[in-house]
This record gives structure tokens, C-alpha cells and sequence, in this order.
């Protein structure tokens, strides 16, 4: 198997060498930060597996997908209405853009002052060294940031880049834009493929989308338990395999995972020491294998119950309403749901520190922690009406900036430390 | 019940015994090896508990059997105990600056640290120091004597260093450029002092608070009056020898 990924990576013009040092690492990292953790459910076994073959059997069904002559879209952002992409038989695939290995490579290029997730997805396909972004044939960007904007300008003279143009207000006028923009992404997709969209097909795409997003409202309602039966680190995983694999499958192993911690929950059996305090983290979104905050937060004694973010509630807490054999109604039901994420890219956006207060008590959080990537202005600057509205509420709130890299770990761990001593009591 | 506090910073270890009333406090430098510097302070010691705290508590805490509490909790615990009436506490230690806000009953209620580099901190003043070759003791000092200061725009330790040689080759005497410097971090201590508020009595501890022209520039602009403990160093140590004496409640506060 492991000569047949080489073959596999060769055919996609992977700089091994390189990619074999992004393997070495991801190892012992992921060993360290999720293997190591005890009382883990046997249904992460799924979610360990796909991370110890992360670049293999996921890759190589895309290839039998292409093969066939089905095409591949890969995406950022959850922006990108996949239902048009199931519906015309491709396959969308959410990349990955978490991990400092690649932000050295990107920097040969874009300017250091870009934020980590920009850089990092930039560096993946200059460095050749992700195989998804190697079997795409289309990559999907979206204009939620001005970096994302410009670096997908640079993106387009590597690969085919296709850019929605998500607006910046919700107006009535921002909403026909947008709907605008999903019926043009519609189109792009039909071009790519070559095939129709039906209503048909278009129904069952809504269908198989909102059964994961169900699944991942399951999921995460169950972390809203006293003790939670998951950690955080563990729920952060399966929401970002939930990103790139297949939306059956991972359906079904959401659901199995559900309804193993259903017996916990029934047994009263927490993963965590009952009095640990429980965290919501809000903010940037944390891509695969960016578990940085996770994993200090849980290695000083809490446990993190939800992410408002992302890669997080923002993913799946909406669904598209069901609009029958209509296309012209169902196209109009995707514009609306997701014009519905509360993202910082849009001003004003109120309805995201409402989110938040209303998170914060639905899953019993001692604390919410704001994380926002070092560059990432949108988010910085939602942290300041945050902090007063939290305070407001008298909920506590650690803001953190950070990036990939690990040099701020001790700080950080200091911060982490003294909030959790701050909110024990 | 002899309890121990120990203050493992980046630049110096802080020793702090307590009985009844804190005892003995001592100030050395880290070094290269700060586990086995504490190891061999602690070797002429006798206590029957200790907590550490300090950028090396992780290092330090379990080789030599003792609990752990960040810094800022320690600082809150000691500021407390040398001023009952302390509500807000500045501490610019040799890498990280802080500020914490306490509620009338002593509990940390809000804080705001530096994120990650050494920027407006100590270690920031010391290779200013070098720079202008004066003695760290003696920089708060030259920049008090000056009769005319120099904007310094940059932060970054490094950046802020090639901006104090680029007035040095302009022919700026150093008095101003250490003036400018003071100015520099005092401006960005304040800015985090009125992030998180201030209130009541307002403690100005950590190394920094030896300084003089610091003390002065952040009290002009905070408009609010710091009291400076005889030994500002040690307030996290103090803090920590008062933690050990009852761990076992302060652990599960």
C-alpha cells in the first residue's frame, strides 16, 4: 500500500521529499496530542485512522472518482454551497490549511503579515505537497477576507480557481447578489462537469448535506452534557474530517459515534474530571491539523464543549429547507441558508456575539476563549464588541491571537493557566 | 508550617519562605540551567510545602515536588497580602508584562498579558542598556537627566534597537534616546492598564518597577498614583509561599 500511495503521489506531481517531512511530522504530533488522551470513545478509532492514512485512501477514491471522468471541486470555506457540487455527480473536498509546515514555503511569495490559514493553503499547492489540492480540478475560493481575495489571484496562475463573491452586508440588495452568485456557481459547475443540475438530483444533494449536518447537531448536542462524554480535541476532528470526506460515510460514522456517547451520557460517564471547567472557543476557524489551542486548553485541566466557529456550529447549525421538485425554490433555499452564517466577514454582524451568549449557556461553558489568527482583522476587531458584550452577560473571556507556530506556547499556556484559575472558583 | 515560594522568570529565580510572615526573599539570576540553579537554592532549605510559579514552573514543579499556580494568580495573592487595598496590579517582568484587575475580595476578575515577544518588557530595557552601553541600573536615571527626548516609533525589541542606532549615528545624545525609550513602553503599559481599568490601590511590581523614570512615566500617564513594594521582584514569590501555606484550599478555588 505504501509504494502504491508513492506511485499514487508521483502521478500527482507531489515533491515527495518534501512530503515525506509533512508525514514524519504529522506522526508524532498527532500521537502526542490524540493518541495519548485517555477514555477516548472506541468511535474516534474511524477519525484516527483517516489521520494515520490522511493523504492515502481518501486520495486515491478521488482518483477512481476522476478516473470515471467525475470531477473534483475543492474548497476553504463553508460559503461554498456543496450541494450544487454533490448534485452535478463531482465530489467537493474541503481543504486543509492548518499547518505551519507550509507557511515557510508561502512566504517566498505573499506578504508575511497574511494570517496563517492564507498562507498555509497558498504554501500546500506552491510546495506540492497536498495531494488534494493535486487531484482537483477546480478550487472554489470566496471573498470573506481581502488576503483570501488576493492570494486567490496568485492561486488561479498555479491551478483553475473559480471565486464566489460573497457580499459584505446582509441587505435585501446583498442577498440578490449572493443568490446571483450560487446561480453562477451553478453554471461554473455544469460547465465543469458536464452535466445538468435537476431539481432531482439537486433534491437529493439538499438531502444528503442536511442528513450530515443533522448528524453534527446530534454530535455536538450531546457535548452540551454534564460531564461531556467527548473531548474537545476529539469533536474538533471529526468536525474537520467532516470536511473533506465523504458526506455518507461520514454520516454514518457521526451517527455511531453518537450513539456510543449516548451509553455515556446514559452512564453518566464524562471524559474529563467533573469539575473541569467547560470551555466554548469562538472565532477563527481551526483547519486540519490545527489542534494548537485545543490541546493546551485540555492539557491544563478544561475541557473545550464547542466551537463557534468554522469548523464548528457556523458548518451545520443551519440546514437548506427542502423546496420539493423546484429548482428555481431550491436554488433560492441554498442562497438563504447560507447567506445565514453569522461570519465576520459581513458588517454588521450582531447576530454572531448573540450566537455566542446563547452557546455559551446552551452548552453550561465556565468561559468562552476568542481566538482570532494573528492577521486576521475581521475577527480582531469582533473580539472588542465580544469582550463587551460577555462582560455584560458576566461571562468570562480569555481573547487570544495566535498563529501555527509554537513560540508563543508558554505565554499562552500562562494565559490559559491563570483564566481557568480565574473562572474555578 | 514553613511554606516555600518560587518564581522561576525568565531572567531571575525569586525565593520567598513563609511561617507566620514572610521570611527570607532572595533574587538570583536564571541562567542557562534554572532547574538545577533552583535545585541548589532549595538544598539549604527546609520547607514542608512549595508552589511554583514563573515562565519555568512546568520545568521546575515536578523535579522538586511542588504545586503549580500561573503568575498572574501569584501576583494577585501577593500584591494582596503586602496591600489589602491593592485592586490593580502592573508587573513588567524580564519577558512578559501584565495587568491585572482584582475584585474588592482579592479574586482575579480581569488580566491582559503581552503575546508573544519581549516588547515593552525588561529584557527590552536591558539591550537597550547595552546598546547605549550604560548599566540597566543606571538607564532610568540617564533617561531623567535628559533634556530633551526622541520619539521611538517601534516596539520590537529588534526594530526598536536599530532605531535607537540609527539616532545614535544621527548624533542623539543618549539621555534622549533613553528618555524616548521610557516613553515607548510606559505608553504601551498604560494603553493595557486602561484596556483592563484601574482601580483602587495600583501596584507597580516586577523588576521594571526599580526604574525610576518608569515609574514616573506610567503614573503621569495613567494620572493615578503606583506604589512600589521595597522588593517588586519578589511579589509573585510572596504570593507563592502564601499559596503553599493552604494549598490544598487554593487548589480547589
Amino acid at each position: 500500500m505504501a509504494n502504491e500511495n508513492v506511485r499514487m503521489w508521483t502521478e500527482l506531481n507531489i515533491d515527495l521529499k518534501s512530503h515525506d517531512m509533512l508525514m514524519n511530522a504529522l506522526g508524532p504530533i498527532f500521537q502526542e496530542v490524540y493518541l495519548s488522551q485517555k477514555n477516548r470513545p472506541a468511535g474516534m478509532g474511524f477519525y484516527d485512522f483517516v489521520v494515520g492514512d490522511i493523504h492515502g485512501i481518501r486520495v486515491k477514491e478521488l482518483r477512481e472518482h476522476a478516473k470515471t471522468g467525475g470531477k473534483v471541486v475543492a474548497t476553504y470555506c463553508v460559503f461554498v454551497p456543496e450541494e450544487l457540487v454533490w448534485a452535478a455527480g463531482a465530489i467537493p473536498v474541503g481543504l486543509c490549511a492548518g499547518t505551519q509546515f507550509s507557511v515557510p514555503i508561502a512566504e517566498e511569495v505573499l506578504p508575511r503579515n497574511t494570517c496563517a490559514l492564507i498562507k498555509s493553503s497558498f504554501g500546500f499547492k506552491l510546495g506540492r505537497v497536498c495531494p488534494y489540492v493535486q487531484a482537483s480540478h477546480l478550487i472554489v475560493g470566496e471573498t470573506t477576507c481581502d488576503g483570501k481575495k488576493k492570494m486567490f489571484e496568485m492561486l488561479g496562475q498555479l491551478q483553475p480557481v473559480y471565486v464566489m463573491e460573497v457580499p459584505n452586508k446582509k441587505t435585501e440588495r446583498s442577498r440578490e447578489l449572493w443568490h446571483g452568485e450560487v446561480l453562477a456557481f451553478k453554471d461554473m459547475i455544469e460547465q465543469l462537469t458536464g452535466t445538468k443540475i435537476t431539481a432531482k438530483k439537486l433534491g437529493q444533494a439538499i438531502d444528503l448535506v442536511n442528513k450530515r449536518r443533522l448528524a453534527l447537531q446530534r454530535f455536538y448536542n450531546l457535548r452540551k452534557v454534564r460531564p461531556v462524554p467527548i473531548s474537545g480535541k476529539d469533536a474538533l476532528l471529526a468536525t474537520q474530517v467532516s470536511f473533506y470526506d465523504d458526506a455518507q460515510r461520514d454520516t454514518q460514522m457521526l451517527n455511531a459515534l453518537c450513539d456510543e456517547l449516548d451509553k455515556r451520557v446514559a452512564a453518566g460517564q464524562g471524559v474529563a474530571p467533573k469539575n473541569a471547567p467547560r470551555i466554548l472557543v469562538s472565532g477563527s476557524p481551526m483547519a486540519i491539523p490545527n489542534w494548537k489551542l485545543h490541546h493546551l486548553v485540555e492539557s491544563t485541566g478544561a475541557v473545550v464543549v464547542c466551537e463557534e466557529s468554522c469548523t464548528g456550529t457556523r458548518f451545520f447549525s443551519d440546514l437548506v429547507k427542502p423546496a420539493g421538485d423546484n429548482l428555481d425554490e431550491q436554488l433560492k433555499a441554498i442562497a438563504d441558508r447560507y447567506m445565514n452564517i453569522h461570519c465576520a466577514c459581513f458588517t454588521p454582524n450582531d447576530e454572531r456575539p448573540d450566537d455566542v451568549v446563547r452557546l455559551a449557556k446552551e452548552y453550561q461553558a465556565d468561559g468562552v476563549i476568542h481566538y482570532n489568527l494573528q492577521f486576521c482583522h475581521t475577527y480582531a476587531n469582533e473580539a472588542v464588541k465580544m469582550a463587551k458584550r460577555l462582560e455584560k452577560e458576566g461571562i468570562p473571556l480569555l481573547r487570544i491571537e495566535t498563529d501555527y507556530s509554537d513560540e508563543d506556547a508558554g505565554q499562552l499556556r500562562t494565559r490559559i493557566e491563570a483564566f481557568l484559575e480565574m473562572i474555578k472558583h | 508550617m514553613i511554606s516555600v515560594g518560587l518564581d522561576v522568570g525568565s531572567r531571575t529565580i525569586k525565593v520567598a519562605t513563609f511561617d507566620t510572615a514572610v521570611r527570607d526573599c532572595l533574587v538570583t539570576e536564571t541562567g542557562a540551567n534554572p532547574l538545577r540553579r533552583c535545585q541548589e537554592l532549595m538544598s539549604g532549605i527546609n520547607y514542608d510545602r512549595m508552589v511554583v510559579t514563573g515562565y519555568g514552573r512546568h520545568l521546575v514543579a515536578p523535579a522538586l515536588g511542588g504545586e503549580i499556580v500561573s503568575e498572574i494568580k501569584a501576583f494577585a495573592v501577593g500584591a494582596r497580602h503586602l496591600y489589602p487595598d491593592c485592586c490593580t496590579i502592573i508587573d513588567i517582568g524580564g519577558q512578559d508584562c501584565k495587568v491585572i484587575l482584582l475584585t474588592d475580595a482579592g479574586e482575579v476578575q480581569k488580566f491582559e498579558m503581552n503575546d508573544r515577544c519581549a516588547a515593552g518588557t525588561g529584557k527590552f530595557l536591558e539591550i537597550m542598556a547595552d546598546t547605549l552601553e550604560v548599566k540597566i541600573s543606571g538607564l532610568g536615571n540617564l533617561a531623567l537627566g535628559a533634556t530633551r527626548t526622541v520619539q521611538i516609533n517601534s516596539l520590537c525589541t529588534v526594530f526598536a534597537e536599530s532605531e535607537v542606532v540609527s539616532l545614535i549615528a544621527r548624533g542623539e545624545e543618549s539621555g534622549a534616546i533613553a528618555l524616548g525609550l521610557h516613553r515607548a513602553i510606559a505608553s504601551r503599559i498604560a494603553t493595557m492598564a486602561r484596556r483592563v481599568g484601574t482601580r483602587k490601590r495600583v501596584v507597580f511590581a516586577g523588576g521594571a518597577a526599580l526604574n525610576p523614570c518608569l515609574y514616573r512615566l506610567v503614573a503621569e500617564q495613567l494620572e493615578v498614583e503606583l506604589t512600589v513594594p521595597p522588593q517588586p521582584q519578589i511579589v509573585g514569590a510572596v504570593g507563592a509561599s502564601i499559596l503553599a501555606q493552604n494549598f490544598h484550599s487554593a487548589a480547589n478555588i
